[in-house]
């Protein structure tokens, strides 16, 4: 029993044939944009490479270029089989080929599926290395005069503005690092004295935070120095401020916005593995179509064409069967040989 | 003396008419990106209206949309004739109809040279309406809590830090102006009760900036306050100091901005009108040589094709008389309206 028989008479095959064709130009069209999503998210990677200790792994916009290029060539094919498919002498010399096309394909539509999970489930170990760049980053955000770190600060800084988040977790990073350069801290007055023997590292710590943690939002002007401090400023409650400075972490910022941009082509990639198995269905249509013909000297006789020749369980079984045979078979020959060998010997 | 008169064999007529329709299709898509470029300019004008006093530039983008319209319907037009022109028997409606419509034309594509030339005549309007908006703006900075004036602190906040510019013509702008609102003013402390008898206003001025002013690029960290006094901050010199603050005035930049815009804008609204220029011409050659074609019997003799039919002083008369006659049969009705009720009177007399 066939799987979803359909006949097909010379109109209808015709009419399959073109529309398939059209079908194979917008999946082209497809991959050439999951070609261009993987690289614009290589791109955005590497932007912000600083920020994720060069350390970032870019195989899952590696794999949306590749899968993208393969399926411009896949497609490309596929549309020239379908004009052939018309005229039955340039046919002949795709049928042998067909099979394993097909093959291909499905293994093809395997492969995007797999690449649409991982663009979902990259997000965990992006987290981890945004966590641990940042934190590095804020680390050598006062070395401007360390060559290889020198424009981490500046970075940083228009990171902060750009996404609108301080810290790495929230603002309060920022008062267990020192992020005033010793160059610019007068060491001969009492406060820096106090402040560098106040902890054990000697680092100059301070409840403030850099320019570009501050709200433009907020009616006041911005307050970075001595936060925590109600008393430093004239009407003010650092419990109950919200508009001063940014209260979200950069990590948590970052996250998001890497989170959806790959749900964005996680989503995308699906829809055109939904398009791919569709031509992939319509091609194996096509073929069975145009192998079943009545009568095959006559190209407007009718034909019978299916997506499995048997029902899903049984091609299931003769796929196993011809696996086990095939193992056999070697199994077979071994022992051949072997006996051969034993007696020769 | 006919005007740059071309002769036209049956062949290289249609070849124009032919291209003339493939033209009219590229130069419709012209016309959308003019239109498109229209938009794209209005909003970006309209984005910073807050800091701009008199809104007499936005005439540049208003002309580029009203043009690039106009052109999709004209060249949708000239696609039309281009095609009805090889059947000759469908020609001759378009008669009285193409001559008001290349005047019409005409004076439609020569609007795009007027917007290019307005675009850069209007600098200093635009130069002044920006000076002015950015002084109205840094003098409301402070007043978060007036309605109508309670985002211009956000507004000029999130323009230094985008356009990279500080104050009106650069930061010493912010030294004038009592940018800090006196709700976060302590008045019982010494130094605001110096700084406000200070000056004759009574206003609380400092040599300080918003922090908006500050440049990511600077090695140290931002130096807001007491920018001109050395001896506050370790290791600084301000006469010397280049990378502390933004250098640049945000007038300059704005300006510059729009500038570069229109710069980049200009090459294509040329190429619109040199084309739309080029379909009218060949249109015109088109209308005169079908035009010795009509009512002949063979279609394919050759005819001449010509932009004007005398020399171009002769027809600017021509025109003069046309009008002139136009006027004098609207007078002469408005006359003839008036004295219908002295001619029977004159009649009566001979017949009594």
């Amino acid at each position: 029993m066939a799987l979803m028989k359909v006949k097909f008479d010379l109109k209808k095959r015709v009419k399959l044939a073109q529309m398939l064709w059209l079908m194979y130009w917008f999946s082209i069209m497809a991959g050439v944009l999951v070609f261009s999503m993987g690289l614009f998210f290589k791109i955005e990677l590497r932007k912000r490479s600083e920020l994720m200790d060069n350390n970032e792994s870019h195989f899952v916009p590696n794999i949306l270029i590749g899968v993208g290029l393969l399926a411009c060539f896949l497609n490309a094919c596929g549309g020239k089989i379908c004009y052939d498919s018309l005229d039955s002498t340039k046919f002949v010399k795709w049928k042998s080929i067909l099979k394993p096309f097909l093959i291909c394909c499905l293994f093809f539509n395997f492969l995007l599926i797999v690449t649409a999970a991982m663009c979902f489930a990259m997000r965990i170990p992006l987290e981890f290395t945004l966590a641990e760049g940042l934190k590095n980053g804020m680390k050598y955000y006062k070395d401007t005069d360390t060559p290889g770190r020198c424009y981490m600060k500046r970075t940083l800084d228009l990171m902060q503005i750009e996404f609108r988040c301080c810290g790495n977790n929230n603002y309060k990073d920022w008062f267990e690092i020192q992020w005033v350069s010793n160059r610019y801290l007068d060491f001969s007055s009492k406060e820096v004295k106090d402040r560098i023997s106040s902890n054990v590292d000697g680092k100059y710590l301070m409840d403030g935070v850099p320019f570009s943690c501050c709200n433009p939002s907020s009616p006041r002007p911005c307050i970075q120095q001595q936060i925590t401090n109600n008393s430093a400023h004239y009407s003010y409650d650092h419990y109950t401020e919200e508009l001063n400075i940014w209260k979200r972490g950069c990590r948590d910022a970052l996250v998001s916005y890497y989170g959806g941009m790959m749900n964005t082509i996680g989503i995308l990639v699906l829809m055109v593995t939904l398009l791919q198995i569709a031509v992939m269905i319509g091609l194996q249509y096509v073929n069975t179509s145009l192998s079943t013909l009545v009568n095959p000297e006559d190209p407007e006789s009718e034909s019978e064409g299916w997506i499995l020749e048997k029902t899903v369980k049984e091609t299931f079984t003769d796929i196993m069967a011809n696996m086990k045979a095939m193992g056999k078979g070697n199994q077979v020959d071994e022992e051949a040989n072997e006996e051969a060998v034993a007696t020769v010997s | 003396m006919v005007l740059l008169k071309i002769k036209f064999p049956f062949q290289k007529r249609v070849r124009l008419a032919q291209g003339l329709w493939l033209l009219s299709w590229v130069a419709m898509f012209s016309g959308a990106i003019t239109f498109a470029i229209g938009v794209f300019l209005k909003t970006e004008l309209h984005r910073r209206s807050e800091v701009m006093h008199s809104m007499d530039i936005h005439i540049v983008p208003n002309l580029l949309m009203a043009v690039g319209l106009a052109s999709v319907g004209i060249n949708i037009c000239a696609g039309k004739v281009c095609q009805d022109s090889l059947d000759t028997s469908r020609f001759p409606r378009w008669k009285t109809f193409l001559p008001p419509f290349f005047c019409f034309s005409v004076f439609i594509t020569s609007l795009l040279l007027v917007a290019m030339i307005l675009s850069f005549a209007l600098q200093p309007s635009l130069e002044e309406s920006l000076k002015i908006g950015l002084k109205n703006g840094i003098r409301f900075y402070k007043d978060t809590d007036t309605p109508g004036r309670c985002f211009q602190k956000e507004t000029i906040d999130r323009l230094q830090i985008e356009f990279q510019c500080c104050g009106n013509t650069n930061y010493r702008d912010w030294f004038e102006v009592q940018w800090i609102s006196s709700r976060y003013l302590d008045f019982t402390s010494k130094e605001v009760k110096d700084r406000v008898r200070s000056n004759v206003d009574g206003r609380y001025l400092l040599d300080g900036v918003p922090f908006s002013c500050c440049n990511p690029a600077s090695p140290r960290p931002c130096i807001q306050y007491s920018l001109l006094d050395n001896s506050a901050h370790y290791n600084y010199e301000y006469q010397t100091e280049e990378l502390n603050l933004y250098n640049r005035g945000c007038r300059q930049a704005l300006v510059s901005y729009y500038m570069g815009l229109m710069n980049t804008i200009g090459p294509c609204v040329l190429f619109d009108f040199l084309l739309q220029m080029t379909i009218l011409v060949s249109l015109r050659y088109l209308q005169t040589a079908m035009e010795g074609v009509i009512g002949q019997e063979n279609v394919e003799i050759e005819t001449e094709g010509y932009i004007l039919e005398k020399g171009v002083k002769e027809t600017l008369l021509e025109t003069k008389e046309k009008v002139k006659k136009l006027l004098q049969f609207a007078q002469v009705g408005d006359a003839s309206a008036t004295t219908p009720g002295t001619q029977p009177d004159e009649e009566k007399p001979a017949t009594a």
